[in-house]
């Protein structure tokens, strides 16, 4: 009979490097396209979920089943890939990193985005030149970056509310109502995607 | 039900997990409000074109750097283990202390600590006997007793 996550992790604790590998195995996948979906970029998604696969391993001797696995292993990859957003913009921009990150905030106060999608009219004729794949993608990068976590741990990876808003740390409520609010976006960024052929 | 709290609870009646009685209030609200049926429909195929996105494929390699990794991470040491429980710590240290003070205490020392247990076991053994010898000394009922008298020597 298949262990569990948490006796697998429970295993990793008490020095069974055989249940890191099957953790490893099952999860290395799942979190490299969630990474490589909030990123965009290969190298960076490989390295981040490096990083979530290190902090499990160094966190193995305190680690104590109070959550659901995927919830914590989630919570350590979003918030790497939320650290690593803003420090590209940042760098980007030559700012200051004690400036506000704007984020999820950005949109709602006005504030200029700098991974907003392409609002040059036309999106049709873009089309001609990307493929849909291209196209989605970017509608997907171009939502605040909360927002696009809760797309993609809901839509992707299938996640219970109650884990999303632990992993996001917001209300359920809120979850769904930042869920309605970001598809509501790429409804209209897809607009011509999702409109019914004739 | 308004377009406003439909909204709200649009997320969970497409996802099927929605109750029983919101998904029965949504149903009503989908039946009177044409626009709000068409969004869910536009949902529904926005879902599909979300599929059609590839994932990147992760590559070969991933796991053999994983594992130099954790191969570097360092070992923890013996202070790393301890300093977590300082009472296990601070146990461990009066008891190698008591034992670092007892090998100290010189042998004839020692032989002579054991040598006046002994007499004072002794002394406490015989202090029944000392105690009673006291209470046949005091005995006032004793004292009243006529001192034995020498026996008359009979004149031949």
């Amino acid at each position: 009979m298949a262990r569990s996550d948490v006796q697998l992790m429970l295993g990793v604790k008490a020095g069974d490097d055989a249940s890191f590998e099957l953790l490893l195995a099952k999860y290395r996948t799942p979190l490299v396209h969630f990474l490589f979906r909030m990123v965009r970029d290969a190298a960076t998604a490989e390295d981040l979920a490096q990083e979530v696969f290190l902090r499990v391993y160094r966190a193995r001797k305190k680690y104590a089943p109070s959550a659901k696995f995927t919830t914590w292993l989630f919570r350590i990859a979003t918030n790497l890939a939320l650290n690593a957003i803003r420090d590209s913009r940042n760098e980007k921009m030559g700012i200051s990193i004690d400036e506000p990150a704007g984020g999820e905030s950005g949109a709602d106060s006005g504030q200029p985005r700098i991974d907003l999608p392409d609002k040059r009219p036309g999106l049709v004729e873009r089309m001609m030149e990307r493929d849909r794949a291209a196209v989605i993608k970017r509608a997907i990068l171009g939502l605040p970056e909360k927002q696009r976590a809760a797309v993609l741990l809901h839509k992707y990876h299938d996640l219970d509310y109650d884990e999303i808003a632990d992993i996001l740390d917001c209300s359920e409520s809120a979850l769904k109502s930042l869920l309605f609010r970001a598809y509501e976006t790429l409804r209209v960024e897809l607009a011509p995607l999702v409109a019914v052929k004739d | 039900m308004n377009c406003e709290k439909f909204e709200a609870r649009m997320i969970a009646y497409m996802d099927g997990r929605a109750t029983a009685e919101e998904r029965g209030e949504v149903e009503l609200h989908l039946v009177a409000c044409s626009e709000c049926r068409a969004r869910v429909e536009e949902f529904r195929r926005l879902w599909g074109v979300l599929d059609e996105t590839p994932a990147h494929e992760v590559s070969p390699a991933f796991d053999a750097r994983l594992r130099a990794r954790i191969a570097a991470e360092p070992r923890p040491s013996l202070l790393g283990w301890l300093l977590p429980q300082p009472r296990l710590a601070l146990a461990m240290s009066l008891l190698v202390a008591m034992g670092v003070w007892i090998s100290m205490i010189p042998p004839a020392q020692h032989q002579n600590e054991v040598a006046r247990s002994e007499e004072e076991f002794k002394m406490i053994k015989d202090l029944q006997v000392l105690e009673d010898l006291d209470v046949l000394t005091n005995f006032e009922a004793l004292s009243e007793v006529p001192p034995a008298q020498k026996p008359v020597q009979q004149k031949m």
